[in-house]
């Protein structure tokens, strides 16, 4: 069934199982997007030092696409420099195009998630996690954590 | 002897069925099940060769040409309207505003009589199940002019709190704009009571139609409505059809939104004055072929007849309460279904409306999921998104059976 395809079982995992959903305390950046399509939202905080990013976790809610895109996010980018980071955001982004042949031992589970390019209205939902931390290591700390409150 | 009954008529629904050729269609291998008449109704074949043969026999601009087919096209458009004029209750075609739909027609009363005629002080009141497209027009306004916002709260069950009416109207109130059903909920507002309340206070009374007139038999007259927007697309017409019923001295009153050909009646370097109502308000070549369209669509429904349709729709909706709320579903919106229409919205267990709707897709179901344009009824109901299936003339007791069953699909999927 094609359903299969996007409903595998380490996607229904995350999202039943979410890894690192709590907020972050003082001193993290934050940011919150919603996708205006669905009223999915989602709320990613980041301790970054260092040019590092130490802790990632994420609040939200929405269907099952987009908040086990952020609880898969959340374990691949920690502990990883900022740029590194950016640039997995940016083949996440390709993979969800089309464009990018993803491997497992680079992105983890999120290759479970290269089946949402074929309902292409899911897209949004998968990447929404991605927009947000993106924007989230770019925008100043402290202006961010002011825009998520 | 015949014994005279008085019930309504009844819906051939198997025959309707029969007039729509997309229903024959197949989605992922499954019979079509289409559910989402909310968003836009399908269309019957009398409308979808009203339109071919306009195109193919009458296309010329209306209201201009000296010609064969501008006569013909003239004709066809000004039938149109004369014949949604009567469906909608109206004294003359010319209270009939032709626009592209609910909201064109809303932001028309916004911009053309609310930005005239409102001042800081003065209040809009509205109601908490409204659609974006009655409140986010009337914010524009309030920015504009300095007048405030304010609404009648929902209660639990969907329904209008009409305790509040009269905290929140008072002699400052100048528009009371409300939706006639909710296309979230499925409520049917108290229309008469309503309109009735906005002009004890002095206040005109704006309706969005854009779900009742689908559904439900309408008198503008009776209702003493101001202004009535509707959406031929939701009713079996096409996109882009519809209009605006107002008042004629409101028309007459309000300015034109759009300037441009055919909406004046002499134009100077400096100045122009313009064709009375309600053609000062349809600037630009029009969507004759849609409302053409339309008209047909609504010479349809008023041969099933609208008191046939809502008893239909209401029996459907009574069945979908009842299964859904058995297979395990929460269900919003009124339980009775003779104050609802025939939109359901409801949450399934732990499964997301999106994630739903995927799967119920691949069964070759249609249904809505999302915020349904209402975010106030969301977060009045502290949700973000529901599931909505919506049901119309050519829907029946097994669709929903269909919709039913699928939902186990769901379920085995996320348990």
């Amino acid at each position: 069934m094609a359903l299969d395809d996007i409903y595998k079982e380490v996607i229904l995992d995350h999202y039943k199982s979410p890894r690192n959903k709590r907020e972050l305390g003082d001193g993290a950046i934050s940011c919150t997007k919603n996708n205006p399509l669905c009223g999915d939202e989602i709320t990613v905080f980041a301790s970054v030092d260092d040019g590092t990013i130490r802790e990632v976790t994420f609040q939200g809610a929405g269907c099952s696409i987009s908040q086990s895109s952020a609880s898969m996010m959340t374990e691949a980018v920690a502990g990883k420099p900022v740029d590194d980071a950016l640039g997995m955001a940016a083949e996440f982004r390709g993979m969800m195009a089309g464009d990018v042949e993803p491997t497992e031992e680079h992105f983890g589970d999120l290759v479970a998630l290269k089946g949402v390019v074929k309902y292409p209205i899911r897209i949004k939902c998968a990447v929404l996690a991605w927009d947000v931390l993106q924007e989230a290591l770019a925008g100043d700390g402290e202006a961010s954590k002011a825009a998520a409150h | 002897m015949a014994v005279t009954h008085h019930e309504a008529p009844v819906l051939d629904v198997g025959r309707v069925r029969a007039d729509f050729p997309i229903l024959s269609r197949r989605v992922n291998g499954k019979p079509l099940v289409y559910l989402d008449s909310a968003a836009t109704s399908q269309k019957p074949q009398v409308v979808i060769d009203t339109v071919r043969d306009f195109y193919e026999r009458h296309n010329a601009n209306a209201h201009r040409g000296i010609h064969t087919l501008g006569e013909e096209a003239t004709e066809l458009f000004e039938g149109a309207r004369a014949t949604i004029a009567r469906f909608l209750g109206a004294a003359s075609p010319e209270h009939v505003v032709f626009t592209r739909g609910t909201t064109e027609s809303i932001n028309m009363v916004s911009l053309g009589w609310g930005r005239k005629f409102l001042r800081e002080g003065d209040e809009i009141l509205l109601t908490e199940l409204e659609h974006h497209s009655n409140i986010v027009p009337w914010q524009m306004t309030a920015a504009a002019t300095g007048a405030t916002l304010r609404y009648v709260p929902l209660l639990d069950d969907g329904t209008l709190d009409l305790s509040a009416l009269d905290t929140v109207l008072s002699d400052r109130t100048k528009v009371f704009a409300m939706s006639g059903m909710s296309n979230a909920l499925g409520t049917i507002t108290p229309l008469p009571e309503l309109i009735e309340a906005a002009h004890r206070v002095g206040a005109i009374a704006v309706v969005d139609a854009a779900q009742l007139a689908p559904h439900h038999a309408i008198d503008v007259v009776a209702l003493d409505a101001d202004f009535l927007a509707f959406s031929g697309h939701k009713m079996l017409g096409p996109t882009s059809s519809g209009g605006l019923y107002g008042k004629p001295e409101l028309l007459d009153a309000m300015d034109p939104v759009f300037g441009g050909g055919e909406m004046i009646s002499e134009v100077f370097h400096d100045r122009a004055t313009y064709k009375p109502v309600p053609y000062k308000h349809e600037a630009g070549t029009m969507q004759v072929a849609q409302q053409v369209g339309l008209g047909a669509a609504v010479e349809y429904l008023g041969s099933l007849g609208m008191d046939a349709i809502r008893a239909h729709e209401q029996e459907i909706a009574a069945y979908a309460l009842e299964r859904l709320t058995d297979a395990g579903a929460t269900v919003y919106g009124p339980t009775d279904p003779s104050i609802r229409g025939g939109a359901v919205s409801f949450w399934f267990k732990n499964v997301h409306p999106h994630d739903l709707a995927q799967i119920l897709n691949e069964e070759g179901v249609a249904i809505r999921a999302g915020h349904h344009c209402a975010q106030l009824v969301m977060r009045r109901f502290g949700t973000a998104a529901t599931s909505r299936a919506s049901f119309y003339v050519y829907n029946t007791n097994e669709e929903v059976d269909v919709l039913v069953e699928a939902l186990a699909k769901a379920e085995d999927i996320f348990a």
